[in-house]
């Protein structure tokens, strides 16, 4: 337990399903703000936020100014920021990217919204010759504090060009660091943390996590990321849930699916831990693994098709570092190795509980204990 | 090149704004003979800034001979020549103050050089030390770029963001002919248009993407008239035309400056060698394409008018010819010095502080390196 930051003593976070709100309010103390907050609000309010905080801080996209993006992240940003602090550009995606790089090379610090994962991949030159290259090919001298967000993956029902899970081609280009929360508290302090980094981050937001709602106080966090007491995100996995029979390695999307296997397994006698990797690269060996040895068993879950993709390397991480604690090979649940598919397909496609509790079933239970 | 007024809109009630179109022939105030040509747009420059200009002619000249020689003793892995082209190479960096900034491309390195950047630094790149050897903060010049047109766009950002802080900055973006057909050319110049940046895109078109002739990259009247169709204006100028190109480019600077936003320039030019030593033009052209275009010359017509007004005599020319000479030596024994790399360097600037895998890989090549190293 020792090789556990202090990320494993914090309380283990509130589930992601929306919360009650009613609930919220009785269990609040009464000095406390703390209220029921969606994710998308937490990273509006993490953008207002950053912008208050930093002159330098700007945001743009395509439908991001009196819009307020197609998912409202950017909400009042306009009209409280002024358009030359948050406007809406030309539809086209390079540009916004390559427009964005030229910003953050003379003293801003900008945000771009690429609106849908698939809409990125016209900007997809710009991110690996540029974003992730000139820090490099300049020796440092020229930073790129900029944040590429995108509203990404699955499961709610869109159409084609709407739901990709794209974290394995930024995953794979150095000078990236790539970040996918998955809950309300991380939504804001990881987008705050990205906007201050001095490094170029693609920033992945579960579009199905948007509704979701936890009992957060957005203030208290404020406080905490501005006065530098939140703990650090970047480079940092976290315990989402405690167990002792194996590990479930899930990310953005897939961490509630796996919070809730492993409340069914709990239900079933069977102690599973989760980890929220939730900062794909920098990648946090040392929270996987230290749980991975303990439990000897692990599960990646990504919603990622599995060839060549993040959850492959993170099986291969883990395989390489805990072989001799492994009582079974490590396995994953992934997406299948098909363009995502259409709505009424989808739920196939997509890691389930049932499909993540049969494969914890076929880790050589009998074998080991 | 006439400049609108309107900056929201180059639409108008009665149509298009065709002032925005560029002139029917290229701009040219010294033609191939020497001799000066009055304009009633664009003022001869003042002899006194053609006679320094010249100089810097020179000295292109010889950075591209000597960059070549080079190559061929295996002190630059390749070099992409602008012979011919000095010209638009020695215009883009003398219209700008020390404010602006200049975006440039591999062919650019005598632009980069007169800029005043270290030609030691500028030919990091391509010795194969680094990829980009120069601070671009120190004089304002960005890293030259090797995808084509992609730093069109880092030129508009730069422009905004200078623009949002209401800073005097103009920014001058270099790219070739083929390059106007890469996406990121018209999402630049859209871009720029619709923020209204100080951004003049400068295309030197020398006739060719490494083999593929203009004919074959766009059918557009010509490039400078692709302007129009961003709102923006255009104009189009003799390549090899130091005076016309001093003049154009510096008006489209000044506009640019005062706030009236983009513009883009067509330098009408030709590339005298291969794409690179590593090219074989024969291939592709036949040589008497290329002889046609010895006749046009920037450095020879700005030596005869430069001489009709003895500015010029054989004193001043040896004194020119010392300088470029003095210059390239330098750049010699620079280049025939060997520098040692460090292989530790690799991981230092992919993020601003290694990453854990970075460190172990850092490591691991270290030990590799620590034990060839006692190995006889």
């Amino acid at each position: 337990m020792t090789q556990i930051s202090e990320r494993a003593a914090a309380p283990v976070e509130a589930p992601v399903q929306p919360a009650d709100p009613s609930a919220a309010e009785s269990s609040a103390a009464a000095q406390s703000a703390a209220t029921a907050v969606t994710f998308a609000k937490a990273l509006n309010t993490a953008l207002a936020d950053a912008m208050a905080a930093d002159s330098s801080v700007l945001m743009f996209g395509e439908d991001v100014g009196p819009l307020g993006g197609v998912f409202r992240i950017t909400d009042g940003l306009t009209a409280r920021f002024g358009p030359g602090r948050c406007f809406d550009t030309p539809l086209a995606e390079a540009g916004i990217m390559g427009m964005a790089v030229g910003m953050a090379m003379n003293g801003m610090r900008p945000v771009v919204e690429m609106q849908f994962d698939a809409f990125a991949y016209p900007a997809f030159e710009q991110v690996v010759s540029h974003v992730a290259k000139l820090p490099n090919r300049t020796k440092g001298r020229v930073l790129l504090p900029m944040v590429i967000r995108i509203p990404y993956a699955g499961g709610i029902g869109g159409v084609e060009h709407h739901c990709d899970s794209s974290e394995s081609y930024y995953a794979h280009t150095p000078g990236l660091t790539v970040l996918a929360p998955a809950t309300v508290r991380d939504a804001y302090l990881m987008l705050r943390e990205a906007i201050a980094s001095p490094d170029p981050v693609v920033f992945l937001e579960p579009k199905k996590l948007y509704w979701s709602k936890e009992v957060v106080d957005l203030g208290e966090l404020r406080r905490t990321f501005e006065d530098g007491s939140a703990p650090r995100t970047i480079g940092s996995a976290v315990v989402a849930r405690s167990g002792t029979d194996a590990t479930l390695i899930a990310y953005g999307p897939s961490v509630p699916t796996a919070m809730a296997a492993a409340a069914a397994a709990a239900e079933e006698g069977r102690s599973l831990e989760v980890i929220d990797v939730r900062s794909l690269v920098p990648f946090d060996d040392e929270t996987v693994c230290a749980s991975v040895r303990r439990t000897g068993r692990a599960v990646v879950i990504a919603e990622t098709p599995g060839f060549a993709s993040v959850a492959a390397e993170i099986v291969a991480r883990v395989q390489e570092r805990c072989f001799h604690s492994l009582a079974a090979p490590v396995r994953r649940v992934t997406g299948f190795d098909i363009p995502y598919p259409a709505p009424k397909l989808e739920h196939h496609f997509l890691p389930s509980v049932d499909r993540i509790l049969d494969t914890v079933d076929e880790l050589q239970w009998e074998d080991g204990q | 090149m006439t400049i609108p007024t309107n900056s929201d809109s180059t639409r108008t009630e009665g149509g298009v704004d065709t002032q925005l179109l560029p002139s029917p022939v290229p701009v040219q105030l010294i033609d191939h003979h020497g001799e000066a040509h009055s304009d009633a747009r664009y003022a001869l420059p003042d002899p006194r800034a053609l006679l320094a200009g010249y100089a810097r002619l020179i000295s292109g000249r010889r950075i591209n001979d000597q960059a070549n020689a080079l190559v061929r003793q295996g002190r630059l892995a390749v070099y992409p020549s602008s012979h011919g082209q000095e010209a638009c190479q020695v215009s883009a960096a003398l219209v700008l103050q020390s404010q602006d900034w200049l975006f440039p491309t591999y062919r650019d390195t005598v632009a980069v050089i007169t800029r005043g950047v270290d030609p030691l630094e500028v030919f990091t790149l391509l010795r194969g030390d680094w990829h980009s050897g120069y601070d671009p903060y120190e004089l304002h010049v960005a890293p030259q770029a090797t995808p084509l047109a992609t730093q069109l766009l880092h030129a508009v950002g730069v422009a905004h963001a200078a623009k949002l802080r209401g800073e005097d900055t103009v920014v001058l973006a270099l790219c070739g002919d083929g390059a106007t057909s890469e996406g990121d050319f018209h999402e630049a110049l859209n871009f720029a248009a619709v923020f209204h940046v100080p951004v003049v895109f400068f295309v030197q078109n020398n006739e060719y993407a490494i083999s593929v002739p203009l004919k074959n990259q766009s059918v557009a009247p010509s490039l400078a008239h692709k302007a129009i169709g961003y709102g923006m204006p255009g104009e189009r100028v003799d390549g090899n035309d130091l005076a016309a190109l001093l003049s154009v480019l510096g008006a489209a600077v000044d506009h640019a400056r005062s706030g009236g936003g983009p513009a883009l320039i067509e330098a009408h030019t030709y590339r005298m060698q291969a794409h690179t030593n590593a090219d074989d033009a024969t291939r592709y052209r036949p040589a008497e394409d290329v002889d046609k275009w010895i006749p046009k010359d920037p450095i020879s017509r700005l030596r005869t008018y430069l001489r009709g007004l003895s500015l010029l005599d054989d004193a001043v020319e040896e004194q020119f010819a010392a300088d470029a000479e003095a210059l390239a030596a330098s750049i010699r024994a620079g280049l025939n010095a060997d520098v040692e790399v460090d292989p530790q360097e690799l991981f230092a600037h992919v993020y601003t502080q290694k990453t854990a895998q970075l460190r172990e890989q850092a490591d691991l090549l270290r030990d590799e390196l620590s034990r060839e190293a006692v190995q006889p």
